[in-house]
């Protein structure tokens, strides 16, 4: 494979022009770079949209100041109409799952780490790469144009579903043109993401160096790698979901609009369609989007936890088999998310089965990761704090899915706020925390210096406390029957959960104030952080192997030779209590 | 019984000799394995598979979601052109052939090479104007729709008709672009021509899939429509 390997360098020689080095550029190392500034930019922005949501439902008649600039229509004198509350809702899902969960995780630090973790000098196809980064920033354009034009963004939730997504301008405001780019956008990004996960897959087979069998590959690139798979068989579905979604709204297809619709008086022209087949469509890809989103970050903790624990992973054959459990049972699922849809109920004990069998893995993974540190002499340093943190909040976010995961609960508890406390804490907080132990953990590498510690560890605790007072309290407000996607609680059931509501607002507004120390600390340590050296957290994999931060061509014209696995930490009898990959030091016994 | 001749090389031959032992050591997959490209094509055609085959189940779901499905026979056209893309699959093997058995001859000749060389680019602009006149064909089949009345939106049968036709439509045209691509490797620099096959067996894949899901989409509109 050394040849294949060479081809990929010998596509492109150094940059030399700013445009090419710095913009335009075929270097998977600046795209990991660029998705990632592109996911900041996008994590502000969705937070900000859930400030928006969380002030207006703790102080519903209380004017926001400046929303009346960004939408006259959707909040006269800065106090939001019901639909523009939902209109912030459905960009503040969209923009989170799709412009921060997938790219974060999989694209950013998958694309900068991943060729060098197997040796590699760039990924397969540098130019689809770079193709890829500017599709995805394309989409997140034309998602952005939905808030400024007339009508707003569209009220239907990062979900869309038909026919409120489908008919148009009868439906609702934000229906019109917000709707329009919404699906384009999305098409697009489904254009993207596909182009990368096919360079995820390529590079993975391929262009692994000497002595990095499958077996040797470290646990953030099996996840990487199981992810494009799931990627781009998910992505493949959206799209054409997408394509049909399209046609109805501006050829007048029927694929998803039944006949009889009466909105705003106008009787609409569409007969014949299945409201439900969307439904499918996009929980067929929805479901393991979620996966996607999660995935990288487990295996992104299990690559750090033990370099702080200084103890190797247990049970890594089992880790990669669980990774991939998931993906594969991530496609059998996806009805879980329709059991109060209409559809047949005997076919919900179908869905529910195999999501209850998708806790095993789940659940042997958390274990793996738990039992890693169980006796370990703990280096508590940030990135190790965002793993132990994320064991947390994923067996706290975990738990409610089991209950989910049965229809006769789900009766009761689906569109409550059970099923948004649910899904924030797997996706919006256990993912994130995966990327900021990423963070923590490769800033050093790709950037050649430290993040500050103490700062770190200011930013976990206050995060860490802040979001279980954000999303612990919703599972209770679920349990009382609190209806998601409610812009205001009139309903006399409702009113004595409004305290509860502000103290959730509170902790949001805190916990997001928190998130400035983590930016400062970003941004100031990329200038005047102390300088890293080679391997600051004696780590064993590869990129540890090779300056911070590497080199062009990633090892300076070196062909890695790989001789052990990623997991020789607490080895005695050796001169450090760990080996790298590339050491060819034979282990004895440990 | 012959030995095989101790052939001399000239300084030109040899040069190439080893240029394509390099390159195609590099490229095993005219020989065995498969290249980094191929790799690559194989996930494109999975990815390509699961579109349509979400665009399959759409149409089974919406058929049988109400009683709206107007039936209508496919036009002639399509099945002049499903022997067009299948003769198109012939050609391109032609071309393979052909440019599969250069390194071979380059131990001989490389007068030789150049005349397999020139037969296989033959062969593969057949293959382009094969792919093209199907295209052309398929909007002769539309046409044929349009006038019955079938257009897009007429009935859920015709917009399914038009939907799996202009997708493959869009991805053969992509296809044709892609020969394009590999023609322009395999006539450029002539240091370059013989070697640059990488392309091609990526690009074959891909041809060979399209017309593999045309048979598959006819089958499949055959039975539905």
């Amino acid at each position: 494979m050394q040849e294949t390997s060479l081809q990929a360098v010998h596509q492109h020689a150094p940059p030399t022009s700013f445009i090419r080095k710095h913009v335009f550029s075929l270097d998977h190392k600046v795209i990991g770079k660029q998705y990632y500034g592109l996911a900041l930019v996008a994590v502000f922005v969705g937070m900000i949209l859930s400030w928006l949501m969380r002030i207006h439902l703790a102080w519903p008649t209380w004017p926001i100041p400046g929303l009346d600039k960004l939408s006259a229509v959707g909040a006269p004198a800065g106090v939001m109409t019901p639909e523009y509350y939902l209109s912030l809702m459905t960009m503040h899902g969209t923009i989170m799952v799709f412009f921060v969960l997938t790219n974060a995780p999989f694209a950013a630090f998958g694309n900068y780490f991943l060729p060098i973790q197997i040796g590699a000098e760039d990924m397969a196809f540098p130019r689809f790469n770079m193709m890829s980064f500017w599709t995805t920033f394309t989409a997140f354009l034309v998602m952005v144009a939905a808030f400024f034009v007339s009508d707003g963004p569209p009220i239907s939730g990062w979900t869309a579903y038909a026919p409120l997504s489908a008919i148009g301008k009868d439906a609702g405001p934000g229906l019109a043109m917000g709707q329009n780019l919404w699906a384009i956008s999305i098409a697009i990004f489904c254009v993207g993401s596909l182009l990368g996960a096919l360079n995820f897959i390529a590079t993975t087979l391929d262009l692994r160096t000497k002595g990095m069998s499958l077996s040797r590959m470290p646990y953030s690139t099996w996840a990487w790698f199981v992810t494009a798979v799931i990627s781009l068989l998910a992505f493949a579905v959206l799209l054409p979901a997408c394509i049909l979604l399209i046609l109805d709204r501006t050829a007048g297809t029927s694929f998803f609009i039944a006949s009889g619709l009466v909105l705003s008086d106008h009787l609409q022209p569409h007969s014949g369609g299945s409201t439900l087949l969307w439904q499918h469509l996009f929980w067929f890809f929805g479901h393991p989007e979620v996966y996607i989103a999660i995935l990288p970050s487990i295996g992104i903790v299990a690559t750090i936890l033990p370099v702080f624990a200084r103890k190797p992973l247990l049970g890594p054959r089992a880790t990669i088999g669980c990774m991939i459990a998931i993906g594969f049972l991530s496609y059998m699922v996806w009805g879980h998310h329709m059991f109060v849809s209409g559809m047949n109920p005997f076919s919900a004990n179908l869905f529910s089965v195999p999501t209850l069998f998708i806790t095993i893995p789940a659940t042997i993974l958390t274990l793996l990761l738990s039992a890693t540190v169980y006796g370990a002499k703990m280096r508590f340093h940030t990135p190790a704090l965002f793993c132990l943190g994320f064991i947390s909040v994923f067996i706290s976010g975990g738990v409610s899915g089991f209950f989910l995961a049965q229809p006769s609960l789900d009766v009761y508890l689906h569109a409550t706020y059970f099923v948004v406390a649910h899904f924030h804490f797997v996706m919006a907080v256990a993912s994130i925390f995966g990327v900021f132990a990423a963070t923590y953990f490769w800033f050093p590498k790709m950037f050649g210096r430290m993040m500050n510690d103490t700062l770190g560890k200011w930013h976990f605790w206050l995060t860490f406390i802040g979001v279980y007072c954000i999303f612990m309290p919703m599972h209770y407000l679920g349990l009382a029957g609190n209806v998601r996607r409610y812009s205001a609680f009139v309903d006399d059931y409702l009113i004595p959960l409004i305290p509860v509501h502000k103290f959730i607002t509170i902790a949001a507004l805190a916990t997001g104030a928190a998130q400035f120390i983590f930016l400062f600390n970003l941004i100031w340590s990329r200038f005047k952080g102390p300088i890293a050296p080679e391997n600051p957290w004696e780590a064993t994999s590869l990129e540890w192997s090779t300056t911070s931060p590497p080199p062009f061509d990633n090892f300076g014209g070196r062909h890695m030779v790989v001789y052990q696995g990623p997991n020789e930490f607490g080895v005695e009898g050796s001169a450090n209590d760990y080996v790298m990959q590339t050491s060819p030091e034979k282990i004895v016994s440990r | 019984m012959q030995a095989e001749a101790q052939v001399t090389l000239d300084h030109e031959s040899k040069a190439l000799l080893s240029q394509a032992r390099t390159q195609f050591s590099a490229s095993p997959a005219l020989v065995s394995g498969t290249t980094t490209s191929e790799t690559g094509m194989w996930v494109v055609v999975a990815a390509i598979s699961m579109s349509f085959a979400a665009f399959t189940s759409s149409m089974i779901v919406r058929q049988g979601s109400s009683a709206d499905w107007l039936h209508f026979h496919l036009p002639r056209v399509l099945y002049v052109n499903t022997l067009i893309l299948l003769a198109s699959s012939l050609t391109l093997e032609l071309t393979r052939r052909r440019i599969i058995a250069i390194p071979a001859t380059l131990r001989h000749s490389s007068a030789d090479a150049g005349t397999l060389l020139s037969n296989g680019i033959y062969w593969l602009y057949v293959t382009g104007a094969l792919g093209l006149i199907f295209i052309l064909g398929q909007f002769l089949a539309w046409r044929n729709l349009a006038a019955q009345g079938l257009y897009l939106a007429t009935n859920p049968s015709s917009s399914f008709f038009y939907v799996f036709t202009a997708l493959h439509g869009v991805h053969l045209l992509g296809g044709i672009g892609g020969l394009a691509y590999v023609l322009r490797k395999l006539t450029g620099s002539k240091t370059d021509s013989a070697m640059h096959v990488r392309s091609f067996g990526a690009f074959s894949i891909y041809w060979h899939f399209m017309d593999i899901l045309w048979v598959y989409l006819l089958l499949l509109l055959a039975m539905r429509m």
